[in-house]
């Protein structure tokens, strides 16, 4: 073990450490905010949260995004929803309860004092969100609805049918908008950030490139806000847009932060099964249809085969011969086990040849029972139906249906051409959200001082396994509520530092470093395009560390990706000019970042000799197949360091003080 | 199967531009059209050509991103679908298919299929926000809101920005997404106090950014993929008129 990290977790009772450290944090007064400039990277709910809150407090702010309009971040396609403890249903919901749930359903590998703060601002996210005008979900006497996640056992799920993430991400991206009307944010978007500069060990800016017109610009700000998104895409197919990348994030650790947990990747299991080899990405269907879906496969192999051949329809096969195996294996929390584990046991099925389409990956998401015991049933009651028929049970039924996932419905349709109403949906995990990120202590700042990472990009919250419905908690919880605290922190003593300006030698440096690195791309001139090695990285990630991972085979990862290294550096073809918009350059150097970060990805793993939450290594589990953690061993955080030849390990030990830690029990 | 494309191809904004013959082979019917994009692109780099700029980023519908017009009509021949969402199943072997960028003055071209459609971010700059700074909220609950001014909200914020209605606007008019913002905040209590000094500032800017006038006609709402309605725009054109009379 090296040296130790500070997480900077303020003393005191658990639940008094925020409000006692609000009270007692430093200020900055207006007079000085209006000469301190933020530079803010990333536009999505972290992002867009945390501009428009500083611009609202005084400070001078400039954000950026690489898409052509902040409010097309990736937050937009977040579909189900956000947690709030709220107990507007009155089931015995409480921060206490949101923090408890957070960090067991994390696997007992976050930070108390982070998770604690998250549940107890959760109330005002939901709050701010429909001051901005943010269209919840609502109940014909006008209060808010509230629906159930995966991992819980309450309903503090709020939502906007099917597309809570668009409305939180436009709620956030008009508070943004309105500043940038009113002078006190520069927004830069077709930006994509290309380095930090530090100054003196401290982060003073960034070089940015204009996608549009290839320019190199040079950015000054007092501090720098990373809210740039998970790495999801480093699998090449995952729910990721295909622009999220970890660029931001990669060159900031090249730079001194460390980087945390890398390992922990979030495997969604409801995603549409992919089609073919042209595949450019999956879909997510919202864990939300796990409420009203039920999850199975054939119980006899034969008619596994015969679906797979397509001999048999799953309407077919009777009831006693399918194996509805969460709620077999899970009787307490049934088709709303925690995401990893519902994963894991999507591939057990499939693995053991049970799975129900060509592929042999996928299994069925089946809604005909809901929609016609439990929905169509209430429905034929209230019109008065006494002895309603089985077509107008299903009728009735598909309407409630239609209501609550009529988007997801349709969107399915579409993509797989088969009408879900009629069939069971297929679905198979895929890669979702990365858990690791930027280490980041109590005031959301990395190892290098002045650089913040919110949101997706850091760490700190969500352990080894990430609940439904708290992603968008956390992004606007950092972006609204933690950092316009926080980073008075730092900049109550940056008030004398006056902008650096960017012909500082510095700038100039890093810029060159940056132009060089685009030039070397272009110069290879080999013969195979950015995509063939994103792919080949993408299938060696999936393999070796996806959803189960062991040491041979992280071993065979790390010397596969280091080949791929040296092949891209040798062979990629990147056409065109750097003075252009040029897509592909985009690509290649988001690629190029990707396959380092693999290598860091394969060797937490083959680190890490546990399961916990998303990180399963098959060595550690129990006869029935259960993740294995070790407490004694392992339960701290990995931070990674950058060297010249290598990666230095770091630990942060984990205290629970307040939770018992115990083994994980959804059963 | 066999696609042979006819793609709008032009190096940057100064630049002429002209539509360029491709043959895309081996094109499964399961591919959304983007991917038939990829399949096209990788070839083109493969044999040394300047692949197609196009935009694109979720590729589930949502981003509003992507804005191909397809054989004439923004998005393609389907209701209610962006271009991400469309696959080749919509297609028939040999099918020649037709591919520009959006078409309006205000929507400068980038290159080749990417356009600038940074006047809509100005347009909601102007007034498209309710005027609430982080932490002035009292709890969510305390202002009850009707189930249906709820949804009808709901239903005009569910716009994705992606600017179709323009594309298919004879006069690249820019009504069906400015309304939808000024009706979804309007339908809502909290939208009130500045409701009037809204839709002057957010009609001002767009006839600023260059938009052109509505008729009428319902192509916006016809080609919307996410069926914003044709009665945002009366209801727009309502508030914009009392404001005008009270002269606020």
């Amino acid at each position: 073990m090296s040296n130790i990290l500070d997480s900077k977790i303020p003393e005191g009772n658990l639940n008094e450490k925020w409000t006692k450290y609000k009270s007692s944090v430093h200020l900055v007064n207006p007079a000085n905010k209006r000469s301190l400039e933020i530079i803010v990277v990333g536009s999505g709910l972290a992002g867009s949260a945390a501009a428009a809150s500083l611009a609202e407090m005084g400070y001078k702010v400039k954000c950026f995004c690489f898409q052509d309009s902040p409010r097309r971040a990736h937050s937009i396609a977040a579909q189900g929803g956000i947690n709030a403890a709220k107990n507007y249903q009155n089931d015995g919901d409480s921060t206490y309860r949101l923090f408890y749930d957070t960090i067991k359903g994390g696997d007992y590998r976050a930070r108390e004092g982070n998770v604690h703060r998250l549940a107890e601002v959760s109330s005002s996210i939901i709050d701010q969100c429909v001051a901005q005008g943010v269209p919840f979900a609502r109940e014909y006497g006008g209060l808010l609805s509230n629906r159930s996640f995966g991992g819980t056992q309450v309903q503090r799920t709020f939502y906007a049918a099917g597309q809570t993430g668009q409305q939180l991400l436009l709620g956030a991206y008009s508070a943004l908008e309105r500043q940038v009307g009113m002078g006190q944010v520069k927004m830069y978007s077709r930006h994509e950030m290309l380095d930090v500069v530090t100054i003196d060990g401290k982060a003073r800016g960034i070089i940015a490139r204009d996608l549009v017109t290839g320019q190199l610009e040079r950015h000054f700000g007092h501090a720098v806000l990373l809210c740039s998104g998970g790495y999801g895409n480093v699998f090449y197919l995952s729910t990721n847009a295909m622009g999220s990348n970890v660029t931001a994030a990669w060159k900031a650790h090249k730079r001194g932060a460390y980087m945390a947990n890398p390992c922990y990747t979030q495997i969604h299991p409801t995603c549409i099964p992919r089609s073919g080899d042209h595949q450019s990405k999956l879909t997510l269907m919202s864990e939300s249809l796990r409420n009203d879906g039920r999850i199975w496969v054939p119980a006899k192999k034969e008619d596994a085969e015969a679906l797979r051949n397509g001999t048999l329809r799953p309407t077919q096969i009777k009831e006693e011969d399918r194996d509805y195996y969460l709620e077999r294996r899970y009787p307490a929390f049934g088709n709303l086990v925690p995401r990893d584990v519902a994963s894991r046991a999507a591939k057990e099925r499939c693995d053991a040849g049970f799975g129900v389409n060509s592929t042999g990956e996928a299994v069925y998401l089946d809604f005909f029972y809901n929609m016609t015991e439990k929905y169509g049933r209430t429905e034929a009651t209230k019109k008065g139906i006494e002895n309603p028929t089985a077509p107008q049970l299903k009728e009735f039924g598909a309407g409630v249906i239609k209501e609550k996932y009529g988007n997801l419905f349709d969107m399915y349709k579409q993509i797989t051409g088969v009408d879900p109403y009629e069939e069971p949906m297929q679905i198979y995990p895929a890669v979702h959200y990365t858990m690791g990120g930027l280490w980041v202590d109590y005031n959301l700042m990395t190892t290098v001082p002045g650089l913040y990472a919110l949101g997706e990009a850091n760490f700190s919250d969500h352990g080894a396994n990430r609940l439904g419905a708290s992603a968008l908690m956390q992004g606007l919880a950092d972006g609204y509520f933690v950092i316009p605290y926080t980073i008075g922190d730092y900049l109550a003593d940056e008030i004398r530092t006056k902008a650096i300006s960017t012909d500082h030698p510095a700038f100039a440096a890093t810029e060159k470093e940056v132009e060089d690195k685009i030039q070397k791309l272009l110069n290879i001139k080999g013969t195979k395009s950015v995509d063939h090695y994103h792919k080949r990285l993408g299938k060696i990630m999936w393999d070796e560390c996806g959803m189960a991972r062991n040491t041979e085979g992280l071993k065979s990862a790390i010397a596969s990706i280091q080949q791929i290294k040296t092949e891209f550096w040798s062979n990629v073809r990147v056409p065109g000019e750097a003075n252009e918009f040029n897509q592909e350059l985009e690509k290649a150097g988001r690629v190029a970042d990707f396959i380092e970060l693999g290598e860091l990805m394969c060797k937490d793993a083959l680190e890490r000799n546990e399961s916990c939450g998303g990180h399963f290594r098959e060595e550690y589990q129990t006869d029935e197949g259960e993740a294995l953690r070790d407490d004694v061993n392992f339960a701290f955080v990995s931070a990674w360091e950058n060297q010249e030849d290598g990666w230095k390990l770091h630990k942060e030990e984990l205290k629970f003080e307040n939770i018992k830690i115990a083994a994980r029990s959804y059963k | 199967m066999k696609i042979n494309l006819k793609v709008w191809r032009q190096k940057n904004n100064k630049a002429k531009g002209e539509l360029k013959d491709y043959k895309v082979d081996h094109v499964s019917p399961d591919m959304s059209f983007l991917e038939m994009f990829d399949v096209l692109n990788e070839d083109l780099i493969t044999k040394g050509d300047d692949p197609i700029a196009f935009d694109h980023d979720c590729r589930e519908g949502i981003c509003g991103s992507c804005s191909m017009h397809i054989n004439g009509r923004p998005h393609g021949p389907l209701a209610g679908v962006t271009t991400c969402q469309l696959h080749m199943r919509s297609f028939k072997d040999g099918d020649t298919i037709v591919v520009e960028p959006w078409r309006a003055g205000a929507f400068p071209v980038n290159k080749d299929l990417s356009v600038d459609r940074s006047a809509f971010d100005r347009i909601i700059a102007a007034g498209g926000f309710i005027s609430v700074n982080t932490g002035n909220a009292q709890d969510a609950n305390n202002l009850p809101i009707g189930k249906e001014a709820a949804d009808e909200a709901f239903m005009s914020a569910a716009c994705i920005g992606c600017g179709a209605c323009v594309a298919a606007c004879k006069n690249a008019s820019a009504m069906l997404f400015v309304s939808a913002k000024v009706s979804q905040l309007s339908l809502l209590p909290q939208g009130q106090p500045e409701a009037k000094m809204r839709v002057m500032a957010m009609v001002n800017q767009m006839d600023a950014e260059g938009f052109g006038s509505c008729t009428n006609t319902g192509a916006c709402s016809a080609e919307c993929p996410k069926g914003i309605d044709l009665s945002n725009i009366a209801r727009m054109n309502r508030e914009f008129f009392s404001a005008n009379l009270t002269g606020k």
